[in-house]
């Protein structure tokens, strides 16, 4: 009984970050418009967008090969299944033993690989351009990301996600100048690896700065659809791994009744819709860079969760 | 074991680090003014919040020349003498940013693993604020090693003895004389060093440092 009522929980949890995924990057393109005193598209827009893509043909290149065709489930699925890892509105899931930290950076990694390797596989060259730069910007966000694993995990103990959220939603933890730290730097690697504005901008198709749109310049149809979502599901991700180790409020803890898990999927959306809104209002207020100032602003990232990493070694050691 | 006065001064001390480092950043010469003007500004912060935990009444003195001195006086002035000096405004720093990032990354670990080693005995508070004085001193002479322009050289100076006066404050009983007469000093340094700003610019129209060395005969 205690089983099945977990798997489905953690089926709610997997239906419900792919469902909430296309409203939130919606949600955020509607505030954007907003912001600059647009109309901006319904917040639906980006669920018609994909019924439209998946009824439309597939066009492939002649010398596409086999690579390029499984790629789009491959990405999605392994960011979905990244996603689904991250505790949202309730820690302790069955799937919990593996969300790892370390698993979701190497489970994104991999999706990334793999779109990597079909922007190439065609030969064009847009598709090199932007297999390229987002290698190069994958190759500082890594480490920026897992020195802020590093960091989390000495606060707490370990790598797990449910664990981290757990002791971060304790009162033991009081005020730490390296979770400030992680959590800006967290940020910065998030804006890089989602392809928001001051790092890449995926509405336009500028030849000088398009990092992620000239990599998947070439997808059509279906293929397109899927890493759209996955793209989604990405935002989301992020986002809901900020909110579960840092704002872990009212998440439910395992085993807790049908309430409470109501009281925490009702927190989750109302934290994806503040988190949302403070996305747009700074995509809004900054520019976008220019390509090669990005390690500069990753660098920073890793200088921030570096030293956040360095200053919990003082305050630890007493 | 975490208390709350412990928490504010180490976020206070560790932000005073990090500050120094936004200064390595920095690649133009207004902005690397504000960052030092606010280095001073959680400078004073720090200092003030440890006069509160320590009862110690002449700290808030030394907050306080901190305050007016280090984060009004000198950046405004700092801020007109660039403007009368008309100089770039880019920094040619002599080192990259990456390599300078680096380096001072290293620095500040090092500096920590020393100050933990050698003050092992000591009370926790004075032992972090040691480690991250240290830090923002090396920090400091990092910023006056690679830049190339003299003014961000004042600025790295400046920013050294926020440095200082962090160890003092943080290693309890300096007495109030030997705060002012410091901030005094600094103050006449500061003097001096803007006349030399102008002497330099008078002879070699820039502030390039290394137009020094051409002059000394010395090739680079």
């Amino acid at each position: 009984m205690v089983v099945i009522s977990d798997i489905i929980v953690q089926g709610v949890q997997m239906l419900l970050v792919l469902l909430l995924a296309p409203l939130l990057t919606g949600y955020v393109r509607k505030i954007k418009a907003r912001l600059v005193r647009r109309q901006g598209p319904s917040v639906f827009q980006p669920y018609r967008d994909l019924l439209r893509l998946m009824r439309k043909e597939v066009v492939l290149a002649d010398n596409a090969s086999w690579l390029f065709r499984v790629t789009p489930y491959i990405t999605f699925a392994a960011i979905w299944v990244a996603a689904a890892l991250v505790p949202t509105f309730a820690t302790g899931l069955l799937f919990n033993w593996t969300a790892d930290l370390i698993a979701i950076v190497a489970l994104l990694g991999s999706a990334r690989f793999f779109l990597a390797l079909a922007g190439m596989d065609v030969g064009t060259s847009f598709g090199g351009i932007g297999s390229s730069r987002e290698v190069m910007i994958a190759a500082l966000a890594e480490p920026a990301m897992l020195l802020i694993v590093f960091c989390l995990a000495l606060v707490a103990g370990s790598t797990q996600l449910s664990t981290v959220a757990h002791f971060l939603a304790s009162t033991y933890v009081g005020l730490r100048v390296s979770l400030g730290m992680a959590l800006v730097a967290l940020f910065m690697v998030a804006i890089a690896e989602n392809a928001r504005i001051p790092v890449d901008n995926p509405a336009t198709h500028l030849e000088l700065t398009m990092v992620h749109e000239a990599m998947i310049l070439e997808y059509s149809g279906r293929h397109l659809a899927m890493i759209e979502l996955g793209a989604f599901l990405k935002l989301l991700l992020y986002v809901s791994l900020i909110a579960c180790v840092f704002f872990p409020w009212q998440i439910a803890l395992y085993g807790s009744g049908a309430l409470s898990y109501t009281i925490g999927t009702g927190a989750y959306i109302v934290k994806l819709a503040l988190a949302g809104f403070l996305l747009a209002l700074f995509e809004t207020a900054t520019a976008k860079m220019r390509v090669f100032r990005v390690p500069q602003f990753l660098g920073a990232a890793l200088m921030l969760g570096l030293l956040g990493t360095l200053l919990l070694f003082v305050s630890r050691s007493f | 074991m975490h208390s709350l006065a412990f928490d504010v001064s180490h976020t206070l001390a560790g932000g005073l680090v990090l500050i120094s480092l936004m200064m390595l950043y920095q690649d133009r010469l207004y902005s690397l003014l504000n960052v030092f003007a606010l280095h001073a500004l959680v400078l004073s912060l720090s200092v003030a919040w440890q006069a509160f935990i320590q009862d110690a009444p002449h700290l808030y003195v030394t907050a306080f020349i901190a305050l007016v001195f280090k984060a009004i006086i000198i950046p405004v002035a700092l801020h007109r003498i660039v403007k009368q000096l008309g100089i770039h405004r880019d920094i040619e720093s002599a080192v990259g940013i990456g390599p300078t990032m680096l380096a001072g990354m290293g620095l500040v670990a090092l500096s920590l693993v020393l100050m933990l080693r050698v003050t092992s005995d000591a009370d926790p508070l004075a032992r972090e604020d040691l480690a991250f004085a240290l830090s923002v001193v090396l920090l400091g002479l990092l910023v006056m090693v690679t830049r190339r322009n003299a003014v961000s050289q004042v600025v790295g100076f400046m920013s050294l003895e926020n440095g200082l006066v962090l160890a003092a404050t943080g290693a309890k009983g300096m007495p109030l004389v030997v705060e002012i007469s410091v901030a005094f000093s600094i103050l006449i340094a500061f003097i001096v060093v803007g006349i030399f700003l102008f002497r330099i610019r008078e002879r070699f129209d820039s502030v390039d440092v290394s137009a020094l060395d051409d002059f000394r005969g010395e090739r680079r």
